[in-house]
């Protein structure tokens, strides 16, 4: 957890739900999602590439993906999902912690980096959050994330702690 | 192998405890258990001590307890490094709300500043 948030206020965020075409010319549906798309998201994690796993999430085995996103679509938690001709390729995802604070993640298929969907799905995570009175986010990065830390940047996050192995970013909605 | 296993009271630890009682039942291994105190752990150092002793009772091993007061990843890595220890095992790794790992100042210390081999359980 993050106990440090700018002082300022983000800007407002646009809302799901969003058709948006990628720097690839691919259209993306983003929504809101909801338990029922629990079985979509354990294929799309099943062919996650392990190497862009972080911090020890997405789990590998199937088991344990499907009990990771069963804690996250608990009913006070917020998720948004992007697809590609159906098919899931990208989802963000805000779960409660401590103080009313929550914390933040957003996974991306590897075929689909690059071409500015973490951008939109991060983007429209915030405004689901804002439509749903949540103040303050934060998440944690490795700190060699590099395109990961400049994402975060770019929408408001603004570094909380660098003292530890990973980073931890805060925004203030 | 001379085995320090470092334990700071924490539910993983006590996990890591019966871990390494296991292996070295398996092993032969010399064992000795240091006692750390952070300030994120409600239990104080006597209390972990006999917590400790009833898991060496249970398991049926005889293994050196003591308790190391001080900074907990500092006095880990001097009596490992100076003592002439094989292994330095130290457990960790809390989970976020959301599922992620993270290593605390301890671990971080230990796995940076060690000379002795270290075994992260979590």
């Amino acid at each position: 957890m993050t106990d440090r948030y700018p002082d300022e206020t983000a800007g407002e965020f646009p809302r799901p739900p969003a058709t948006v075409t990628d720097r690839e010319d691919r259209e993306l549906r983003i929504r809101t999602a909801d338990d029922e798309e629990v079985e979509s998201l354990v294929e799309m994690y099943l062919e996650f590439d392990p190497a862009d796993r972080a911090q020890g999430i997405p789990p590998v085995r199937e088991d344990q993906i499907r009990t990771w996103l069963d804690n996250l679509f608990e009913p006070d938690c917020l998720n948004i999902v992007a697809r590609h001709d159906g098919e899931p390729i990208g989802h963000a995802t805000l779960v409660p912690d401590v103080d009313d604070s929550y914390e933040l993640a957003i996974f991306v298929l590897g075929e689909y980096q690059g071409a500015g969907i973490g951008t939109e799905l991060l983007e429209r995570l915030l405004g689901y959050a804002q439509d749903e009175d949540v103040e303050r986010v934060w998440l944690s990065v490795e700190r060699w994330n590099d395109p990961a830390i400049a994402l975060y940047e770019k929408v408001g996050f603004e570094m909380s702690s660098t003292e530890s192995f990973e980073l931890e970013m805060g925004i203030r909605l | 192998m001379n085995v320090l296993l470092g334990i700071d009271g924490s539910d993983v630890s006590f996990e890591a405890l019966d871990d390494t009682l296991a292996r070295s039942t398996a092993t032969d291994d010399d064992l000795t258990i240091a006692i750390v105190d952070r300030d994120e752990i409600d239990l104080r150092p006597d209390e972990i001590e006999a917590t400790v002793r009833d898991h060496l009772t249970e398991a049926d091993i005889d293994a050196q307890v003591r308790q190391l007061a001080g900074h907990p990843g500092s006095r880990l890595v001097e009596v490992a490094d100076s003592e002439g220890f094989d292994r330095l095992v130290i457990p960790g790794g809390k989970r976020s709300a959301l599922g992620k790992i993270k290593l605390d100042e301890t671990i971080e210390f230990v796995l940076l500043n060690a000379e002795t081999t270290v075994t992260l359980v979590r």
